[in-house]
């Protein structure tokens, strides 16, 4: 199963047609936010449900679990509440990730809480996620956790939101609730840089399952796409490859055997760009030069590799390098500083105060830091800044000056998100205490932090 | 050249030039492949000795073929650890002891048979060893000062499984507290742990099980003969199809029959059901798992029927 040869055969990027394509080569990862009990886990199970995503024996499980607990209908949210205490409360306390595949596309989707204690995990919902389902309840409308959520995914560059007005049942349909709920949240949206055609507002009944999978013949006066279909052709915008070649080195892979004496390869995953055999390239932060003599993919050698793609790449001349440098393009290198300036999401019961000693890590180096201001916390809700905060507490995002013990090569994370992103450490006991972007990705923030 | 060649020729041109311009797309199974190579990776990087749970079995068999990759050219830089309940089954221990030998891998193996010879644990009146492999297991870890143990568990096999992270830390008892699980953000994961804690990873956690199957069609990988139908002596228990072995054979009320089975999960012999199936290779598995009403741990396993949240509780003790 390791026979190179074998492997190699099958391998033909360039050639194009003789890979032979898998069952789903289109996936769409999205993260679910929005306020407790608007019904995000009913939501959620209805869409496995009815995409026939639910297996008998799941299902079995949740009509009997239904039925101990005296309902009258299956309750689908146990379907994604997966720990006691979550079925205890009835609410979602943790992310859960859900895997799912209709005939044309496969998701994977970050259920993630709506308490706001546990707001910090939208925020790892958000990281990874191409869209959004925002949930709100047709009743309530747009809340104080919506615009928060909202401004979570924009600041985590979320491209595409969608706004699922829930249980639509609950106002009989009434078509003036779900615009003006439409209006209100288009236009915070707009605030947060979102453009009108990122941005689609679906009525739903997650309990019912009006226009989750099915459109509803309840809403007639509603002509746009149910939930699932409006997910299954919604463009997915592709890792940008003209994005500049960035590869944090994870590992040197030295075999020294008698076959291998001389192999030197530098693995990691390729974190933006493309890059291919005779690229010229930098060593950062140390700045050595030299050229790609070899691309090893997981199928063999190949020509070149896009971001995404774990690879080993050989380079040309005998350069120092380990674990935490970072191979970028020549002609298009990042900033190497030790001082960061960043936007943090604080993730920790424990508030972060200025001159607080941290540990950053970014790309596959862990560094010591401190912080050397904390300028501004913003308001999520009126997308204004509040200038020289005394701390920064559990959900609180802020504006924050690093400076590091070693330099580091950091992009923007706006023009590139894993080279523009690292996460705080506790050097006490280790725990992750926030999520750090650096500069100050969206607009009116910045604008805010600027005042 | 004629017309036809010369239509024929612009046929092959793409109509957009955007989609000419893109480098190939990183598929779905590249893509899982890429993501846990990389987890392998971080960990080589930031622990000190790591293991790989192996139990021959088919999510560690992928995992196994996944490390290889990930170290390529070089051997991979961890030993595997096996906790053997005496109630696997020995066409399993066989294809696991080649596959050790033939990557010259270090294998530590820890037996609950010892541990209730010895008197430190007791049969359960149930027959079940699953649930004992808890404590020898952390025992191990303990014992080899194993700092990161890499699993084959996936999200979507079980509900608790669904919320775990990839860097899962484990405190010193072992125990997972999933009210306190670190935020896993980006593909930047934590490996900062205290002395006598450690970390369990799970390089799988966002493959399903069709994408298991893809993947070993994919890559011709090699498993244990019992996860492609077979004729087997099995006898019927709480509606699934067991064999008889060291666990104990049928009771005098159940009858021995012979079908043609497979096996969906290989854990315990005691509470691992096959399943009929005609599925004798790997297309025909693939099209069987499409196909499927029940899930892998529903349809096979009797430990995870015991109650709501019996894998929950488990994995709080210790269990992956």
């Amino acid at each position: 199963m390791t026979d190179e040869t074998e492997t190699l055969t099958r391998f033909a990027p360039d050639s194009g047609t003789e890979v032979a394509l898998p069952v789903h080569t289109d996936l769409l990862r999205l993260a679910t936010a929005g306020s407790v009990d608007d019904g995000k886990s009913t939501l959620v199970g209805r869409l496995l449900h009815d995409t026939k995503s639910v297996l008998a024996d799941q299902l079995e499980a949740v009509h009997r679990a239904s039925a101990d607990r005296g309902l009258s209908q299956p309750d689908l949210s146990l379907l994604v509440d997966g720990l006691r205490a979550e079925r205890e409360q009835g609410i979602t306390i943790d992310v859960a990730y859900r895997y799912f595949a209709t005939p044309k596309r496969t998701f994977v989707l970050a259920d993630t809480p709506g308490h706001v204690q546990y707001t910090r995990n939208t925020v790892t919902g958000a990281s990874t996620a191409q869209l959004a389902v925002l949930l709100v309840d047709a009743r309530k409308g747009v809340l104080e956790q919506t615009r928060r959520h909202a401004a979570v995914l924009a600041l985590l560059g979320v491209p595409r939101l969608v706004l699922a007005v829930n249980k639509i049942d609950m106002v009989d349909f009434d078509e003036s609730v779900h615009a003006s709920i439409a209006a209100e949240f288009a236009e915070h949206a707009r605030a947060l840089g979102y453009s009108d055609d990122h941005v689609v507002t679906v009525p739903v009944s997650a309990l019912h399952g009006d226009n989750v999978v099915e459109r509803s013949e309840r809403t007639p006066w509603y002509t746009g796409p149910s939930l699932l279909e409006h997910l299954e052709t919604v463009p997915v915008a592709p890792d940008p490859h003209d994005a500049p070649f960035r590869l944090p080195v994870q590992y040197v892979i030295r075999p020294r055997t008698a076959e291998h004496p001389d192999y030197r390869g530098y693995a990691g995953q390729v974190a933006a760009g493309v890059v291919s055999e005779g690229d010229e390239v930098a060593v950062l932060p140390g700045g050595a030069r030299s050229r790609v003599a070899k691309v090893d993919t997981p199928d063999g050698s190949a020509p070149s590799a896009a971001a995404g793609r774990s690879v080993t790449v050989l380079l040309e001349d005998d350069v120092d390098i380990a674990r935490g440098d970072v191979i970028v393009s020549a002609a298009s290198q990042p900033r190497v500083t030790d001082e960061i300036e960043a936007t943090v999401c604080w993730l920790a019961e424990k508030p972060l105060a200025p001159r607080a000693r941290v540990l950053i890590k970014h790309g596959a180096r862990t560094v010591q830091a401190k912080v050397t201001e904390l300028s501004t916390r913003f308001d999520e809700q009126e997308l204004s800044g509040v200038g020289s905060p005394e701390r920064l507490e559990l959900n609180e995002i802020g504006k924050v000056r690093f400076q590091t013990s070693e330099s580091l090569p950091v992009d923007e994370y706006a023009n590139s998100k894993r080279t523009g992103s690292f996460i705080v450490l506790d050097p006490s006991d280790g725990s992750t205490l926030a999520a750090g972007l650096v500069g100050v990705p969206l607009a009116p923030l910045a604008a805010a932090a600027a005042d | 050249m004629t017309t036809e060649a010369i239509m024929d020729q612009n046929l092959d041109l793409p109509e957009d030039p955007a989609i000419a311009e893109a480098p190939p797309q990183v598929d779905n199974l590249d893509a899982l492949e890429s993501e846990a190579i990389h987890i392998f990776r971080e960990v080589a990087g930031e622990f000190d000795r790591p293991v790989i749970l192996f139990s021959g079995g088919k999510d560690s068999t992928v995992l196994l073929h996944l490390a290889l990759k990930a170290f390529r050219p070089a051997p991979v830089p961890f030993p595997l650890l096996h906790v053997d309940t005496g109630h696997n089954f020995e066409e399993v221990l066989q294809f696991r002891d080649e596959l050790v030998s033939r990557h010259d891998l270090r294998l530590v193996v820890e037996r609950v048979q010892d541990w209730i010879d010895g008197g430190r644990l007791s049969e359960r009146p149930d027959g079940t060893r699953n649930p004992l492999q808890t404590q020898p297991l952390l025992e191990a870890i303990e014992q080899n000062r194993f700092d990161a143990v890499f699993g084959g568990g996936r999200r979507d096999e079980e509900r608790a499984r669904a919320k775990e992270r990839v860097f899962s830390l484990r405190d010193s008892f072992g125990q997972w507290d999933p009210r306190r699980q670190r935020p896993e953000l980006w593909n930047l994961y934590n490996g900062k742990h205290r002395a006598g804690e450690h970390m369990r990873v799970f390089p799988l956690s966002n493959w399903t099980e069709l994408d298991v199957w893809r993947y070993i069609q994919r890559e011709k990988i090699e498993l244990a003969e019992l996860y492609y139908a077979h004729r087997r002596e099995v006898f019927d228990r709480d509606g699934m199809w067991l064999t008889s072995g060291p666990w104990g054979g049928p009771r005098e009320d159940e009858q021995v029959v012979e079908k043609t089975v497979r096996y969906r999960t290989v854990g315990d012999g005691s509470c691992t059901g096959a399943v009929e199936s005609e599925a004798y290779t790997v297309d025909d598995v693939i099209a069987e798992v499409a196909a499927s009403h029940l899930t892998e741990r529903g349809a096979t396993r009797a430990d995870d029927r015991m109650s709501e949240a019996a894998m929950e509780d488990r994995k709080r003790e210790g269990y992956f």
